[in-house]
């Protein structure tokens, strides 16, 4: 069995600063980790590859530096990593960045097999997008299993699997054939350690580096900023409320008194509430 | 000091490009909303669209449009309400395999829709369900696609400006679609309200047969296992909230917020700390990458109001914060602002909120 796991490298804080002519967000400088969403997915990966055999490749797209997000997935056990870099990528929305990753995916399948099973993160935590896992069953024409809480029954030889898909009020209780994509939901599992021979091999293991032409990738127009359908016109902070919080005095004052106030203070601003508060309110 | 960035060389910046939007897309009109029927129900984010929807329609001087999907005869309330909240005209599909979403069939129908009718804008909610669909959709028609919205808008030349956080909600950037279309976006459920419904009022229905086998759809559904009604969060639509943060300490006065929210018959939540310390599940945070909530009123007990804490309740009628930090970023969106321990006011809270409902009560029993 091969699995892909698609990982991005994202910054690790709010520090982000934007590059005030171009608009875009300068990377440089911050902290960078694996998106923790990506890593419910290769724990789920590293699992069916433990339970049923095969190899787990995982793949991103970034720059030179993504190398290190790469490593740290070996170290928790997968077989082999490779990284698309190029500048040509730079800009990518995500139509864009669902067609390099699907080339990129396609040149793996021609490398080391074709994948039965394609793993993605729910959503990144920078761009919060949720649109690129679903971008890339669609470039591949593979059926998607997203939102996925649990693998209820993964039958191989079948080529068979069911899951428990979050939906609106329920869960989906999903079955479709192998291959497919599958996006796992926050929370279903917790990363392993990655065991001492892991952490040896990660250290020793080379990254695979691929440019776009490695990747067989020769239409650049649908690639990085080119390939792009969006533009980001104007990158802005929220702009702050004009006025700061009517403070309630506590100088001096017994919990109740300020109790008191504050209680004042609500049904002068929201009127209707309280009478409205007696009807919903069952508890006191 | 941050060195200045030069700027890039001419032609390098998409950002002021010129549209130039290619012949066979300039027939492409209307506002489309995507209404997202399940089990009867429709998502209220899908009203919440045609509201926004309705806006955007008025300025283009265009038809405003709902689309349903679903099992034959499930979709006559979701029509009328279509018009009722505002829609010109209601595209409907109705087949047995649309029962339920699934992705293979509602792409095919979506993008198949698209294909004939040519919207210039497609709006979906930016629920599992919208989102799920969306990207399909959008790599299907090889066109641009804003996730998450907060805020839609046209601009001069009558462009869709998709404005979304970033980074976290730490930023806020505002996204185009040039020369592809429809224009297609996502929007966060309760970062707008749901319009006033017109009853009666009446519009355009358009029905669209597809063939659709049921052989040919490779996932099917076994079952559906509805939410049990015991414990389950609706921050999202709650009218009083009462949340926690780190302020509260520890675990255990985390009740206090609890309590508080008893004697409301208010939701709970609080932020994301929290559910990584593990004293709330995730299912009741609130911000930027868990709930957004648009309450009348919301006590946030000890939080400092991080931007993403910040981007998820600034829908809120009323925000009253309780913080001992006179400084923390929360008073700057707050309305009203109390300096102190929350773990002292709560519970002080919670019992004049008591006697308060309490004597409210018995007056408008004895009127």
């Amino acid at each position: 069995m091969h699995i892909v796991v698609c990982v991005k490298q994202v910054p690790d804080s709010g520090q982000i600063r934007v590059h005030p002519v171009t608009n875009t967000i300068m990377r440089q400088g911050v902290p960078t980790i694996i998106n923790p969403y990506d890593l419910f997915s290769l724990e789920e990966a590293l699992r069916l590859r433990d339970k049923h055999g095969g190899e787990v490749t995982v793949v991103t797209m970034g720059p030179p530096m993504a190398d290190q997000a790469l490593r740290k997935c070996l170290t928790f056990g997968a077989d082999r990593a490779v990284l698309l870099t190029d500048r040509f990528f730079a800009g990518s929305d995500t139509l864009a960045t669902s067609y390099a990753l699907g080339q990129l995916i396609e040149k793996v399948s021609a490398t080391w097999g074709a994948p039965d099973i394609i793993f993605c993160g729910k959503q990144t935590i920078d761009g919060d997008t949720a649109q690129v896992g679903p971008g890339i069953a669609k470039r591949l024409n593979l059926l998607q299993l997203t939102y996925v809480q649990k693998i209820e029954d993964f039958d191989f030889d079948k080529k068979e699997i069911t899951v428990h898909r979050r939906a609106e009020g329920g869960i989906q209780v999903l079955k479709t054939k192998l291959p497919c994509l599958v996006t796992m939901l926050e929370g279903t599992n917790e990363m392993r350690r990655g065991t001492m021979a892991d952490a040896l091999r990660a250290a020793r293991a080379g990254i695979i580096t691929w440019s776009a032409a490695d990747a067989g990738i020769t239409n650049l127009a649908l690639c990085g900023l080119k390939g792009s359908p969006t533009i980001v016109k104007k990158v802005f902070a929220p702009p702050a409320r004009a006025e700061k919080a009517f403070q309630i005095e506590v100088a001096d004052k017994s919990y109740e008194d300020i109790c008191d106030a504050l209680l004042g203070e609500v049904y002068k601003r929201q009127p209707a509430l309280e009478q409205d508060m007696v009807k919903m309110a069952p508890g006191y | 000091m941050v060195e200045k960035p030069k700027a890039p060389a001419a032609g390098n910046s998409r950002a002021n490009t010129k549209k130039e939007l290619p012949e066979h897309l300039k027939a492409y009109k209307h506002i489309w909303v995507m209404l997202e029927l399940e089990r009867g129900v429709v998502h209220p984010v899908s009203w919440e669209l045609m509201g926004e929807g309705r806006k955007l329609a008025d300025k283009l001087k265009v038809d405003l449009c709902g689309v349903v999907l679903g099992a034959p005869g499930t979709t006559d309330g979701a029509v009328a309400d279509c018009f009722g909240y505002g829609g010109d005209v209601c595209y409907v599909v109705e087949h047995p395999s649309l029962s339920d979403y699934r992705n293979e069939p509602y792409t095919k129908v979506m993008t198949e829709l698209v294909n004939k009718y040519q919207p210039e804008t497609l709006l979906l909610g930016a629920t599992n369900l919208g989102r799920d669909l969306a990207g399909s959709v959008a790599t299907t028609l090889l066109t641009g696609l804003t996730a998450d919205c907060t805020e839609l808008d046209v601009d001069a030349e009558g462009s869709l400006a998709a404005t979304r956080p970033t980074f976290g909600g730490s930023l806020l950037c505002t996204i185009f679609t040039l020369n592809y279309r429809p224009q297609m976006a996502t929007m966060r459920p309760r970062v707008a309200s749901v319009p006033l419904l017109t009853p009666g009022r009446t519009g355009r229905v358009i029905r669209h047969d597809v063939s659709l086998p049921e052989e040919d759809i490779i996932t099917k559904i076994l079952a559906f296992l509805p939410d049990g009604t015991t414990n389950k969060s609706n921050l999202a639509y709650a009218d009083i909230v009462v949340s926690g943060g780190l302020g509260m300490q520890n675990a255990d006065n985390y009740q206090l917020v609890r309590d508080l929210a008893g004697v409301l018959g208010a939701e709970w939540g609080g932020s994301r700390p929290l559910v990584q310390k593990g004293w709330i599940p995730t299912d009741r945070q609130i911000g930027q990458t868990g709930k957004t909530i648009r309450p009348r009123l919301y006590i946030a007990a000890g939080i400092s109001g991080a931007i993403q804490h910040r981007v998820g309740v600034e829908g809120a009628d009323l925000i009253v914060a309780i913080n001992t930090d006179k400084n923390a970023p929360i008073f700057d969106f707050a309305h009203v602002g109390i300096v102190a321990d929350a773990t002292k006011v709560l519970p002080a809270l919670t019992e004049t909120f008591r006697k308060r409902l309490a004597l409210a009560a018995t007056r408008s029993a004895a009127e």
